[in-house]
């Protein structure tokens, strides 16, 4: 799907809306246009997925989990996360790959990144 | 003069540091301007670092479109990292919306065939994030080639890829179907994801590809078995369960194979059936959740269905909200087919009620609905209204609305459905729909035995509250019809309570004032208190005197009614009882409205005798009354004591105006002189027991014929009589074509029916007058 710059901001902007309201009494779903989000809230980080509506809600949730507790992020806080966010974005194309789950092995994934990391 | 250009992270804490928006603007339109320099004649050796900040602004929201042709010459070049910013410039910045994109195809192609291992995923990363359909049409083979490569790293990636060229490009399904079957052997996880969501997209996108990949269902069984009973590698197990990502693809790919399909189910079943995941933490459920909604879209076996069932009913009772949330959804799918299964976990739905979290109880409340059946409406209406009463408004109209039509159709006794909607209108009476007033009114019409109950309620309720309009309306037209059971004060099962006239008029009237009322709502008020003019034995100047008020009121309905109440007590009072009068059962449905509309017809065309305004007025009051009660029939007829010849009158009478009652009383023979005779039968209806109708049948039997027959009747005061018009005032000789007449005679106290005639008519050339009492009257006709 694509968006136009300003699109993208307002999608922004609704998905931060949505989710931010929600307290810990409201389930990690929401239903956003025709899709859904599966949230989860680190401290003061929400991290979302949007994904079609027959998926599987508790597996993408388990992927979130999954995401973060990688250990390339040693103890990572918020701003390590804007200081290397294309780090970030490595990581994010070594577990997902076209909308779809793509490596799930905590090891294998920290082995690649750090032979990416050695090329630069 | 060469500036030094700011490290990345330099850039970013200065925007950080900026304390308001118009300072972090200057900062960022300040190195945009150093970017933009550099990308024109900078050191190509720090370029990536131009655009690593840029794409750091890009992120906070800035335009950054200059960079676009930076990124075609960072992927350009050899070093590893110009081609990762430039690949990620390209991922974030480019789309196939501009022209521009096309341009990275013979990067990528060069890429692909002669790049590290590093670099083809990049390469293939960026295809798959924002390939469009040109370039995956140019780089399809690429791909290909790449599938088989021994590297399980840069074959997971173009597996993916190729899902992603499949979806933009559905032709090349036919290029990546054939190494499919040889990519399922792969010991490697992450080729095995990859590949079977690759088939999984084949499949749903045609329906060849679904019969062909119906052979590696066992395959598939397999290695889902593998991984289930095997306690195999540690590294892709998650809290216990092992590889759960792949279980859950695994169970998905097998759910399209089996839809459907008979055999694969089959050989599905027992695998199915084998659910020993742990469901102590959320990966083990996910999988157990996914192997549900396996079962219960493919053929499975019906033992397994209600496994299926168990399990969700099992998740209703964790504690984690989202496996609520998500048992609670696939039920509702599940209660349609499953039904019997699903009823076992009722009454752990209607506690979701009480959930805090909005679409939880709305689930919740859609599934309760549905479960609602004729053994246990009892319980689970109290449950629902209980829930009614403190549930959030946006949920009330779908409560209040459901709760009515699970009544209307699973209700054990009338009383009981009643007392359902009633206590619906008094908790929730603004969301309703707006027929329930139309439903509730005919409902109380048709349970003849509890007018009373009912209309004392519905004033009780009244009493309290006249804010809730439906419940007003309801309740005023019921005061109306059966106020004189109000009065009465003696139904047993109420405390018994005296209800005094004065008050109940003071009722109507404060309902007429109030300015919460609908205009709506103030018509039925004010029939209603036309209609106590007669049923309550006080005087009517109360009446009058509101009825008179509002022939000035604003609302022009409101005034023409009450323009006509006044007139009917100024000119046609003799009329107003009759007019006044119970309205019989409404029938559902109209196939009452075309006898009506002849018989409003035929009453207009009643002609000369009765003054024009008499049957304007009474027509268009046929038309208030039937505004008033919808597709009621209200088969009053303006009474005419001047009989008139009118031909097309003969139908009115061939109409019922009630249906015949159970036991007929024998008819009686009342006058015999020279040939002419008069017959009187008797209908007493079902649903009126007040009524009596008396139809006169004159016959003449001698040589010579009866004309200018009049008939005319009187009866005792307490009783109420009203004449039809008759057939006719001819009756031909020798048997000719009787006249008849229809008299129809109120008699609510049963008091005893005594029958004065009086006949006029010309015979044998003389004109005969007779006046007579009528003996031996039926007990049966006044009883």
């Amino acid at each position: 799907m694509q968006f136009d710059d300003d699109e993208k901001q307002k999608l922004i902007e609704e998905v931060h809306a949505v989710v931010t309201v929600r307290d810990a009494k409201h389930t990690n779903f929401v239903e956003f246009r025709n899709f859904k989000i599966i949230y989860r809230r680190y401290a003061g980080l929400y991290f979302c997925i949007c994904v079609d509506v027959n998926d599987n809600n508790l597996a993408y949730l388990e992927a979130i989990h999954n995401f973060v507790l990688n250990e390339y992020f040693h103890n990572v806080c918020e701003l390590d996360l804007v200081f290397n966010f294309y780090k970030v974005y490595t990581v994010v194309d070594e577990m997902f790959l076209a909308g779809e789950i793509r490596e799930t092995s905590q090891t294998k994934v920290l082995k690649q990144l750090l032979m990416l990391q050695s090329l630069e | 003069m060469v500036v030094p250009s700011l490290k990345l992270q330099d850039l970013i804490e200065e925007i950080r540091g900026a304390r308001t928006q118009a300072q972090e603007r200057e900062v960022i339109q300040k190195e945009c301007a150093h970017i933009r320099a550099s990308f024109r004649d900078g050191d190509p050796m720090l370029r990536h670092r131009q655009l690593a900040k840029l794409l750091y602004v890009h992120m906070l929201g800035y335009p950054a479109h200059f960079g676009q042709m930076e990124c075609l010459k960072l992927i350009a070049s050899s070093r590893f990292t110009d081609k990762r910013v430039g690949y990620l410039g390209a991922m974030l910045l480019l789309d196939e919306r501009h022209d521009a994109h096309l341009l990275i195809t013979n990067s990528i192609k060069n890429d692909l065939s002669q790049g590290i291992q590093p670099v083809q995923g990049l390469a293939l990363c960026t295809l798959s994030t924002m390939g469009s359909a040109e370039m995956c049409r140019d780089l399809a083979t690429e791909v290909e080639k790449l599938l088989l490569q021994p590297s399980p790293y840069v074959r997971k990636k173009a597996i993916l890829t190729a899902v992603h060229m499949i979806r933009k490009v559905p032709e090349l399904s036919n290029v990546f179907l054939p190494p499919c079957a040889k990519l399922l052997h792969e010991r490697h996880h992450g080729i095995l994801l990859g590949t079977i969501t690759l088939i999984t997209e084949l499949c749903e996108r045609s329906p060849e590809a679904l019969r062909h990949f119906r052979k590696v269902v066992p395959q598939l069984a397999q290695i889902l078995r593998t991984l289930v009973t095997t306690g195999c590698s540690t590294e892709h197990s998650i809290s216990g369960v092992s590889d759960p990502f792949l279980q859950v693809q695994i169970l998905r790919l097998l759910r399209i194979l089996g839809r459907n399909h008979e055999e694969s189910s089959e050989t599905m079943n027992d695998l199915l059936a084998q659910t020993n995941t742990d469901t102590s933490r959320n990966a083990g459920n996910a999988v157990l959740f996914e192997t549900v909604l396996t079962i219960m879209d493919i053929r499975s076996a019906a033992g397994l269905r209600v496994l299926a069932v168990n399990i969700l009913g099992r998740f209703l009772h964790n504690s984690d909200r989202n496996i609520r949330y998500v048992a609670l959804t696939s039920l509702l799918r599940l209660v349609q087919s499953d039904h019997s299964a699903v009823q076992r976990h009722r009454p752990t739905v209607v506690e979701c009620l009480q959930e805090t979290d909005a679409s939880l109880s709305r689930r919740a409340l859609e599934l309760s609905l549905a479960l609602v059946n004729g053994s246990n409406v009892r319980a689970m209406m109290q449950e629902l209204q209980a829930f009614l009463e403190s549930c959030p408004p946006d949920l009330r109209a779908d409560c209040a609305s459901g709760i009515l039509l699970a009544a209307e159709r699973f209700a054990p006794t009338k009383r009981w459905h009643i007392d359902t909607i009633l206590h619906v209108l008094t908790t929730a009476g603004t969301h309703v729909r707006d027929d329930a007033v139309a439903n509730l009114t005919r409902l109380i019409g048709g349970a003849q035995e509890l007018h009373a109950y009912s209309v004392r309620r519905l004033y009780n309720a009244l009493a309290e509250d006249i804010s809730q309009q439906p419940l007003v309306q309801v309740a005023a037209w019921c005061i109306g019809e059966y106020g004189d059971l109000l009065l009465q004060g003696n139904f047993e099962e109420i405390e018994p309570l005296q209800v005094e006239e004065e008050e109940v008029l003071a009722l109507l009237e404060k309902v007429l004032q109030s300015h919460m009322s609908l205009p709506a709502t103030r018509g039925y008020a004010l029939t209603a208190l036309m209609k106590l003019s007669t049923r309550l034995r006080g005087d009517n100047n109360r009446i009058r005197q509101v009825v008179s008020i509002y022939g000035s009121c604003l609302d022009v309905e409101l005034q023409q009614r009450a323009v006509e109440y006044d007139t009917l007590f100024r000119k046609y009072d003799h009329m107003r009882a009759a007019i006044l009068e119970k309205m019989p059962l409404v029938e559902q449905g109209d196939p009452q409205v075309d006898e009506e509309v002849q018989e409003s017809k035929a009453a207009a065309q009643l002609s000369e005798a009765a003054p024009a305004p008499t049957e304007s007025q009474a027509s268009q009051l046929l038309d208030l009354l039937d505004l008033l009660d919808g597709a009621s029939g209200n088969a009053q007829h303006p009474p005419l004591l001047d009989p008139s010849p009118g031909g097309a009158l003969v139908h009115l009478l061939d109409l019922p105006c009630a249906p015949p009652p159970p036991a007929p009383i024998p008819d009686l023979k009342v006058f015999e002189r020279e040939g002419v005779q008069l017959n009187l039968s008797f209908i007493r209806p079902s649903e009126n027991p007040a009524l009596l109708l008396i139809i006169v049948t004159a016959t003449n039997s001698s040589e010579s014929d009866v004309t200018h027959f009049i008939c005319q009747a009187a009866v005792p005061k307490s009783l109420q009589l009203q004449l039809q018009a008759p057939s006719g005032n001819t009756v031909p000789a020798r048997g000719g074509l009787p006249i008849t007449q229809l008299f129809r005679i109120l008699n609510p106290n049963k008091a005893p029916l005594r029958l004065k005639l009086r006949l006029t008519y010309n015979h044998f050339g003389q004109s005969v007058q007779e006046i007579f009492e009528v003996n031996n009257l039926p007990v049966e006709s006044w009883q």
